[in-house]
């Protein structure tokens, strides 16, 4: 066990990566000299070099591209996004290239690359530095869709995102980069796909991902002070999404609230709810209830872009009632 | 198509050195300010990028350009805007996040805009604001405005392939757009020479059938006299590509401390200081006593001070203002969270 940070332990696994395999290279904006935007790839030109740490022109959607082709042909890119706000750019290389490559073409060739990028509230960052766009990844057929809440699973998913065959979106929370926390890096492989339950209770289940985790489980320690005990599913990937975990908890508990930082309507809330619903109708003693972004833009104003996306307070009143 | 009304722009106005320096001097002091309101942690975050050392760019171009014309910038956009007549203190409230900013503290330092004078918007995705004048030069063109249209982006926006198919169009249609590339150096940490084998960024534009050119920065006439000629040319109906260059003197945002680039590059770097030039010019030329200039200074210092006071003093958005304007007045807001919760969870068939 070491204590380390949510960015310490994304840095040591693109390091052990980079130790275990020639093939794995990061290429993006700011990824080499600077040390990534974040400070993720600090240092890591000093070892590496810059034939593997490749800075690139501001240029995204041929860095993507760009990776498409070296995946394809031997390399093991790691594409860095310097903000998720940046996919639309990207989004012809990632969802008609990258995702599409593999089965068009008859399974003859996959695309082993990772789009590393961050997301996410809370740095008064502004409309386009700020947004939540893994519904847009979770739809395209092909990709594969990561969203770590701890230093633990940023290290180990992004360990395993690296061996994959097929594209894999790594979507980091801007917020949670300082976040310190005790956590095995050991090598030994850990599940692909499987949810984590963060917290058992009896008359809940919040099921979640990414930053909202830590919000769930902060609501959490707050209701269990009135008496009430939720259970926290941390779904750590979304694509693939592990429901049996899911439908595990929910038939026991029979209330779920989701949550999501992404705006609501037609997000990952909106799919979860319908398979929950699908899935345990016979189980459930309400409606599945979601608790997501308001569906706006974020605001520069402090007030405004905390209010618009969910928070411990906003998820614990939310239960509240539901259980009330 | 020729409009002979006097421009709002206060360098506009008075072309002369003496209002280009007063234009400078401006920008220079209140971004100046924008660093002091972060450091006493009263702006909206630390993405705050500042020019200085680029006054000459804001203050030369818009001196060429006319009340009609439009305009997008980069995330670096402060002195521009400035340069074509904004309300400092409306600029400083939207900088800090406040209702009474340009954009009621939805937008930030980032995404200043103002119809009324032109501002078309400033952008944080770097390119983004681009190809918006390739429309308004089709709409200055079709409606017969006699406006020109003109893109600020950096030197990073180079590498943006949008900015060449927007080229390409703007000389393909003959519109009247200027496009403007203010090389400060450095894209982040990226030096210039890091992101491009060629930095004679103007051959690009002369490829695509733009007219072209280079200007230092270090002198504002030059800036202004180029850019005279290019957005005269534009508004004829011949659309131009200027690059200026100049020194980025501090780091990209509030938190950068440039440690990619050694101290001696910086110190010779700031050496390139358009507002001392331009300063030293006037009292070389005796264009103004230095009398006059320190107390054109202090005026401005006291003006600049009172846009803090001002942003300080203004309220935070209301909570309910974040489901407005969404979409337009009048249409449906969207449902908060909250009331469909309520909504839901007070059904009677539970
Ligand atoms: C599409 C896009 N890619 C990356 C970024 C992150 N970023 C913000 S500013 C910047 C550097 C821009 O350099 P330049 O265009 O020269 O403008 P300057 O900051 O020097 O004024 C980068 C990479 C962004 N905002 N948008
Ligand atoms: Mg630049």
């Amino acid at each position: 066990m070491v204590q380390i940070t949510y960015r310490d332990a994304l840095r040591q696994a693109l390091i052990d990566a980079m130790e275990a395999d020639e093939r794995v290279v990061v290429i993006g904006e700011e990824v080499g000299r600077y040390g990534g935007a974040y400070g993720v790839t600090k240092g890591l030109i000093d070892t590496f070099g810059g034939d593997r740490l490749i800075d690139t022109p501001i240029s995204e959607p041929a860095i993507i591209g760009a990776a498409v082709g070296a995946a394809m042909t031997g390399l093991r890119p790691v594409a860095e996004l310097m903000y998720v706000d940046f996919l639309g750019m990207t989004m012809d290389q990632l969802t008609n290239q990258a995702a599409k490559i593999r089965y068009m073409f008859g399974g003859q060739i996959g695309v082993p690359m990772v789009l590393r990028t961050q997301g996410g509230t809370g740095r008064s960052a502004g409309a386009q530095h700020s947004q939540s766009l893994e519904a847009w990844v979770m739809h395209m057929p092909g990709l594969r869709l990561v969203m770590p809440a701890t230093a633990e699973d940023a290290y180990h998913l992004l360990r395993h995102a690296l061996t994959m065959p097929d594209p894999v979106v790594f979507i980091e929370h801007k917020a949670l980069y300082t976040r310190k926390e005790e956590a095995d890096l050991t090598t030994a492989k850990r599940p692909w796909g499987k949810a984590a339950v963060r917290r058992e209770g009896q008359d809940v289940v919040i099921v979640t991902y990414s930053r909202q985790v830590h919000y769930a489980l902060e609501a959490a320690e707050a209701l269990a002070k009135d008496g009430i005990e939720a259970t926290v599913i941390d779904l750590r990937t979304l694509n693939p999404l592990d429901m049996e975990t899911v439908i595990e908890h929910v038939e026991k508990i029979g209330r779920v609230a989701v949550v999501s930082e992404g705006p609501m309507t037609a997000g990952v809330a909106a799919e979860l709810a319908a398979r929950i619903t699908e899935e345990c109708f016979d189980f459930l003693h309400d409606p599945v209830i979601r608790i997501a972004g308001e569906d706006i833009p974020i605001s520069v104003s402090q007030e405004l872009e905390a209010g618009s996306v969910p928070s411990p307070a906003l998820i614990g009143d939310a239960v509240r009632r539901l259980l009330s | 198509m020729t409009d002979t009304r006097p421009s709002a722009s206060p360098s506009a106005s008075n072309a002369d050195l003496l209002g280009l320096y007063r234009t400078m001097r401006r920008i220079r002091t209140f971004e100046e300010r924008v660093g002091e309101l972060f450091v006493r942690g009263l702006s909206a975050g630390s993405m705050l990028h500042l020019s200085i050392g680029e006054e000459s760019a804001a203050a030369g171009v818009a001196s060429a350009m006319r009340p009609e014309d439009t305009f997008t910038t980069h995330h670096r956009g402060h002195g521009i805007f400035l340069a074509r007549g904004a309300d400092p203190s409306r600029m400083m409230a939207e900088i800090a996040g406040k209702e009474t900013g340009y954009c009621a503290g939805k937008g930030g330092s980032m995404h200043i805009a103002d119809m009324a004078l032109g501002h078309l918007g400033a952008n944080a995705i770097v390119g983004g604001g681009i190809p918006a004048v390739v429309g308004a030069g089709l709409s200055a063109k079709r409606l017969k405005t006699g406006s020109v249209s003109l893109a600020f982006f950096g030197d990073g926006a180079m590498g943006q392939g949008i900015l060449y198919e927007s080229m390409n169009m703007a000389a393909l249609w003959e519109l009247p757009v200027l496009f403007v590339c203010i090389n400060n150096q450095y894209g982040m940490g990226t030096r210039v020479d890091q992101a491009t084998r060629n930095e004679a960024f103007d051959e690009r534009a002369r490829a695509f059938g733009l007219q072209g050119a280079m200007v230092d920065g270090n002198d504002v006439e030059a800036v202004a006299a180029t850019a005279k000629d290019l957005v005269d040319a534009a508004r004829a109906g011949k659309p131009g590509f200027l690059a200026i260059s100049c020194y980025r003197f501090f780091g990209h945002a509030r938190m950068d401390k440039s440690p990619y680039r050694a101290e001696e590059e910086e110190l010779a770097g700031r050496q390139r200081d358009p507002v001392k030039i331009a300063r030293a010019a006037l009292l070389e030329r005796g264009l103004a006593p230095g009398s006059a200039l320190d107390a054109l200074d202090t005026e401005i210092a006291a003006e600049m001070d009172a846009t803090i006071d001002f942003a300080a003093a203004s309220p935070a958005p209301p909570l309910a203002s974040m489901f407005r304007d969404v979409f337009a007045v009048g249409e449906p807001e969207p449902e908060p969270v909250r009331t469909r919760l309520d909504r839901v969870l007070s059904k009677e068939i539970r």
